[in-house]
């Protein structure tokens, strides 16, 4: 196919703006960010919440976070007074920008827009003291939110680092309070601690300032160079160090599902599941740059296959047990994934990406089609999938098949790294970089194309099995176009081409939303954001693979 | 190489048989085994269309009505995805690059149709002008998508202008999926039903075959955006510096041409007809979802692809011959081949057709040659 | 009088410095030639002037300071550049070529008749204003490439290479519609491989070497500099 290279150094220039136009922009910005964020429901969503017990609701630290990070950017440069001036400046603006939501209610018939936008909404957005009223006091907030942020930005790197890192803290408790709460409360011997720092079901005041002091303490002992200089240290302080904390992770990957309760460890086996996932695609997209978004057909595959080989079913044509079952489901989605990439595969870039999608989809719709209702169970899906079992056991708890998505992700592991690491890895290294450049340099790009999908498929399949026999049914709705987005978002996040990226992404994009319970149905919205945000900040992800030239 | 022989071989003028057993010693002689494997996946693909075909016709399961309704069916829908398909075929001749939001660009578009046509409609603007009624629904939608498009080409695309990666194509799944939870966010997860454009309801009769006028109305609609457009695109000062700037960038900033600007003002044209797009495709089939736009995204993306992409035109025809195949294609050859139940089978039919297209024919219907020649 | 100058201007690309701090000026009607081997700066140097290039350093046109300023403003000041391997628009016809050059313009009356000065200096494009552009000769292309340039009504036309590939009556061609243009008042900056023919019709010549001037004086000193003879001639 030909594809024209487009080569342009064209860069659009930003011009020149006078000195209050920033926090003026900044500050139409971060109101309008807060209106949507009342608008689109996670306002309400978290207001249900405490940050501090009876004081400061969730929705509300929102909204003023809002403000904050908005003032942050708008003080970045000048003398105190400038600093202080545009502060308030921007907070004055996003206050009434956000002032122009109270309009809204005189709207007719507004609730048949937004669903949110019902009197009880208003009334907490005006803390009950009626319009005026409320619209002034957030001016007044505003303001005064963006003159600190101002003052606290024109101090001096310690003491700045210290505020900064105490609210921080003071949002992340806030926001895992639901999961510190009950991981105290487990440990009898921390209760008085518990009692000290959480009321019911949020942070008392007194722990709220405890809270805020430790965060100011983390940042005042920090050393000068932040993170950089610690993990390295950390991790090259001689082999026997490095060994020591090996051993600590091994220990702390091992024993984290006996410790925890059942919801933890399902929440542990989802990320070991996505994070197998991730690490298919990490061979696709990280190592040969397939962008593959029809990953969810292989991760379907292999689902289908351990349902249809050990289901208690009518639908079943064997009556295996998993652990027979999942080799042939790694084999046959390995084979769906050499089949389908043989065609998709000439296919390149963006082109890739729809190609791949509408396989993905062709195989959902398929799957729920009346027309192989009596193979595959059309949208009833097929149930009664055997659990793993062996030794007289019968692995079903979500803790025991942790297990065994644990020693998948092992070998998941090392079957990457020696493939990214040997001749292969340097070929796919090139295919990614250019593909008419790797070409003329004799790679066979069809094959190590092919090679690099069809390991991607197997993983995948490996995975879709663990859903299976954990889910315990397999139904069409499970393989959604959703799930391809999540494996490549987990990617994104942890470091395309990284392998520890990939658990450390699945990690963060689906152990981090599971324990924010609050979140909910806006995960997904925030997973869009995030997506953003790491192209825009930081491309290379959390985890930074190791370049191809230091790969040999 | 290869053509230079064949301008050689051209003044000799070796008969049409030895030209075509040429040919194909030399595509044998060239052919990797995946090449073998893909020739077989054609003769495969197209002897089952053909079966599915010859069968379908010769048990006569359809009548003439139905085929006639089929089509007109396929021709309402391709009007839509020709709209949509233009946005993807202009950003993607411009930058190279998809525009993976555009679908949903598109949903946020019938949503603002949706409250704009509810507002007219309580004022019984539908009843007493229908079609003014429904140029003000196609405006506030096409004013919305516009506005979007605008964001999205902001967020996505502007910061990675000059770098050639992955970046813009992930950033943009983002934003759709950004704009698809907030509008379920902001509008709930229920689907919301448009209001009838009662003085268009009900069907002519075409050739003694009912048509609803809906459909009619959307072809017509379709095809007259489409003509503008195209005027647009050939006859205007814009549209001539958007071919300049999807030639050549550089060259068209030396030429004093805003690139910045046009390639925004890209994104806005394209939202607008999307916009537009949306509220046709919520007349026809009168409920709307914020889910609903991105895989009418994906496959308004195949119909550009299948018009040759880049390609204002092309857009067009693929929008047109997709619809068609979309719609007629289950009982033309689905049933024919003996598949239960194939109108469940539509989406298969429709991606089946672009991942073929995609790896058969990545140039399209209108090959870049034609393309090159338009001029 | 100086209508271009440019002072101090470091370009870098990635940590390498291409251009090193070239100062120069150019008068109303004059040519100024900037030679050098490949690699040296030179195109780069064009490229900033014309803001294709981000660049430290000052450029100032008409006592106007525009080094901040995007290409496309600098073109409706004036400012135009002929670019490298000429970058017509290969799917545009002709016609369509030339005029995309005047499309920032809005003086109706005056670009019609620009139009037909442009065609006076170009007969050959006056026989294929309906041709698809990509589809002529790279003499052609060049002229096509001038015309295109010379339709922003540039009072800085800035000429990247404009022999590159021409058969040499070509070449003579080109030359002598640079030297006709000179004569009408535009300030040219030219840079050239083609260094004698370049020195011979300019006013002043420039010599760059790795990103620097190291010569600089009127165009037939240079021509009899040994240093100069040495490099181009043998």
């Amino acid at each position: 196919m030909s594809f024209e290279i487009v080569t342009s150094s064209y860069r659009l220039r930003t011009r020149r703006r006078a000195p209050w136009q920033a926090p003026l922009r900044i500050g139409l910005y971060s109101g309008a960010a807060a209106v949507y964020l009342v608008l689109v429901g996670l306002f309400n969503a978290l207001e249900q919440q405490s940050l501090i017990e009876e004081l400061f609701p969730l929705g509300q630290a929102a909204l003023a976070a809002c403000l904050v990070v908005g003032c942050f950017f708008a003080t970045r440069e000048g003398r105190l007074a400038t600093r202080i001036a545009s502060g308030a400046l921007a907070g004055t603006v996003a206050a009434l920008v956000f002032d122009l939501l109270f309009l809204l209610q005189y709207v007719p018939d507004i609730r048949q827009v937004f669903i949110v936008a019902a009197p009880r909404l208003f009334r907490e957005l005006n803390w009950g003291l009626g319009d005026p009223i409320g619209a002034a006091i957030a001016v007044a907030a505003g303001a005064l939110i963006g003159a600190t942020t101002g003052a606290v930005a024109a101090l001096p790197l310690r003491p700045r680092r210290a505020v900064w890192s105490s609210l921080i803290a003071l949002v992340a408790v806030g926001a895992f309070e639901e999961v510190l709460i009950v991981a105290l409360q487990g440990a009898s011997a921390l209760k008085p601690l518990r009692r000290l720092i959480f009321a019911y079901d949020a942070l008392s005041p007194i722990g709220a300032l405890l809270v805020a002091v430790a965060g100011a303490a983390v940042a005042a002992s920090w050393p000068r160079g932040g993170v950089k200089t610690l993990l390295p240290a950390a991790l090259q302080g001689g082999p026997h160090r490095r060994r020591a904390l090996i051993v600590l992770l091994w220990a702390a990957l091992l024993l984290s599902p006996l410790i925890v309760n059942a919801y933890y460890a399902q929440v542990l086996l989802l990320i070991g599941l996505y994070g197998l996932m991730a690490m298919g695609l990490n061979v696709e997209l990280g190592f040969a740059g397939l962008v593959d978004l029809g990953f969810v057909a292989f991760y379907a595959i292999g689902a289908y296959t351990v349902a249809l080989l050990t289901s208690n079913n009518p639908l079943a044509i064997a009556d295996l047990s998993f652990w027979a079952a999942l080799p042939l489901a790694i084999a046959t989605a390995a084979t769906a994934g050499f089949i389908f990439g043989l065609p998709v595969l000439r296919v390149r870039g963006d082109y890739l990406a729809v190609a791949t999608l509408s396989l993905g989809e062709i195989v959902r719709v398929l799957v729920s089609s009346d027309a192989l209702k009596h193979t595959l169970g059309g949208a009833q899906g097929i149930i009664e999938i055997a659990k793993p079992a062996g030794f007289g056991l019968t692995l079903g708890q979500p803790w025991q098949i942790y297990y065994i998505v644990l020693a998948l992700i092992v070998v998941a592991w090392v079957v990457s790294r020696n493939l990214d690491r040997s001749y292969i890895g340097r070929a796919w290294a090139a295919v990614k970089g250019d593909e008419d450049v790797a070409q003329t340099f004799g790679i066979d790009l069809v094959g190590y194309k092919l090679l690099s999908y069809t390991v991607g498929a197997a993983f995948a399949g490996a995975g879709g099995a663990v859903f299976a026999t954990m889910i315990g049914s397999v139904y069409p709705a499970s393989f959604q176009l959703l799930i391809s987005i999540n494996v490549l978002a987990i990617l994104v996040v942890g470091g395309l081409g990284s392998i520890p990226g990939a658990v450390l992404g699945a990690a963060a994009l689906i152990g981090v939303p599971e324990l924010l319970r609050e979140f909910g149905e806006f995960r997904y919205l925030l997973t869009g954001i995030v997506l953003i945000l790491m192209m825009r900040l930081r491309p290379q992800g959390l985890v930074r693979a190791r370049s191809p030239a230091s790969r040999a | 190489m290869a053509e230079e022989i064949g301008a050689a071989a051209a003044t000799i003028v070796p008969s049409l048989p030895t030209r075509l057993r040429q040919r194909w010693a030399d595509w044998y002689r060239r052919a990797t085994w995946v090449d073998l494997f893909l020739a077989v996946v054609r003769i495969v693909i197209l002897v089952a269309v053909c079966a599915g075909v010859l069968n379908t016709l010769v048990s006569q399961r359809y009548s003439a009505t139905e085929w006639f309704s089929f089509i007109a069916f396929g021709l309402t829908i391709g009007g839509i995805y020709a709209l949509i398909a233009l946005g993807y075929t202009m950003v993607y001749g411009i930058l190279r690059m998809i525009n993976f939001a555009h679908g949903d660009v598109m949903a946020a578009g019938t949503f603002a149709g949706y409250f704009a046509a509810t507002v007219i409609d309580r004022h019984g603007l539908i009843d007493s002008a229908p079609l003014a009624a429904l140029v003000g629904t196609m405006i506030a939608a096409a004013a919305c998508s516009a506005l979007l498009s605008l964001f999205v080409e902001r967020i996505a695309y502007r910061p990675f202008l000059h770098v050639r990666s992955l970046a813009p194509l992930i950033c943009a799944i983002g934003v759709s999926f950004v704009i698809e939870y907030s509008l379920r966010g902001f509008f709930g997860t229920g689907n919301r039903a448009y209001p009838d454009w009662r003085p268009f309801e009900g069907s002519i009769d075409i050739a003694g075959v009912g048509v609803p006028k809906l459909q009619l109305l959307s072809i017509t609609a379709a095809i007259v955006l489409m003509l503008a457009l195209h005027v647009v695109v050939n006859h205007t000062r814009l549209g001539k510096a958007m071919r300049a700037v999807s030639e050549d960038r550089d060259a068209a900033a030396l030429c004093g041409i805003d690139v910045g600007k046009v390639i925004t003002l890209t994104f806005v044209l394209g939202g607008a007809l999307a916009g537009v797009a949306g509220v046709l495709y919520a007349l026809v089939f009168k409920q709307i979802a914020a889910f609903t736009g991105f895989f009418l995204g994906i496959k308004g993306f195949g119909a550009a692809v299948l018009g040759g992409i880049g390609n204002v035109p092309g857009a067009m025809i693929g929008g047109f011959v997709l619809g068609l195949v979309e719609s007629t294609g289950p009982a033309l050859f689905l049933d024919g081949l003996g598949i239960a139940a194939p109108f469940q089978l539509r989406d298969v039919v429709a991606f089946s057709m672009l991942v073929m297209v995609l790896v058969f024919r990545p140039q399209g219907l209108l090959g870049e040659r034609l393309a090159a020649k338009r001029a | 009088m100086t209508l271009l100058s440019v002072e101090d201007l470091g370009v870098s690309y990635g940590g390498i410095r291409a251009v090193k701090g070239i100062s120069l000026s150019l008068d109303k009607g004059s040519i100024v030639a900037l030679i050098g081997a490949n690699g040296a700066g030179k195109s780069t140097t064009l490229r900033a002037v014309s803001g294709l290039t981000e660049a430290s350093g000052r450029v100032t046109f008409d006592g106007e300071d525009i080094t901040d300023l995007p290409p496309h403003d600098r073109v409706s000041r004036g400012i135009s550049q002929v670019p490298e391997g000429r970058r017509i628009f290969g799917r545009l016809s002709v016609r369509e070529n030339i005029e995309v050059g005047a499309l920032h313009r809005r003086d109706r009356a005056k670009i019609a008749a620009d139009f037909e000065h442009v065609l006076k200096l170009f007969p050959r494009l006056k026989e294929r204003l309906r041709q698809v552009a990509g589809t002529l000769s790279g003499g052609e292309q060049q002229m096509l490439a001038m015309a295109r340039s010379l339709m922003s009504a540039p009072r800085v036309l800035l000429l990247d290479e404009p022999s590159m590939g021409l058969a040499p009556q070509m070449v003579a061609q080109v030359f002598s519609v640079i030297e006709d243009l000179k004569g009408e008042g535009l300030a040219i900056l030219l840079v050239e491989q083609n260094a004698i023919a370049a020195l011979e019709i300019s006013s002043r010549g420039y010599v760059l070497e790795s990103g620097e001037i190291t010569l600089s004086d009127s165009g037939r000193a240079l021509i009899d500099h040994p240093g100069v003879r040495k490099a181009y001639l043998g």
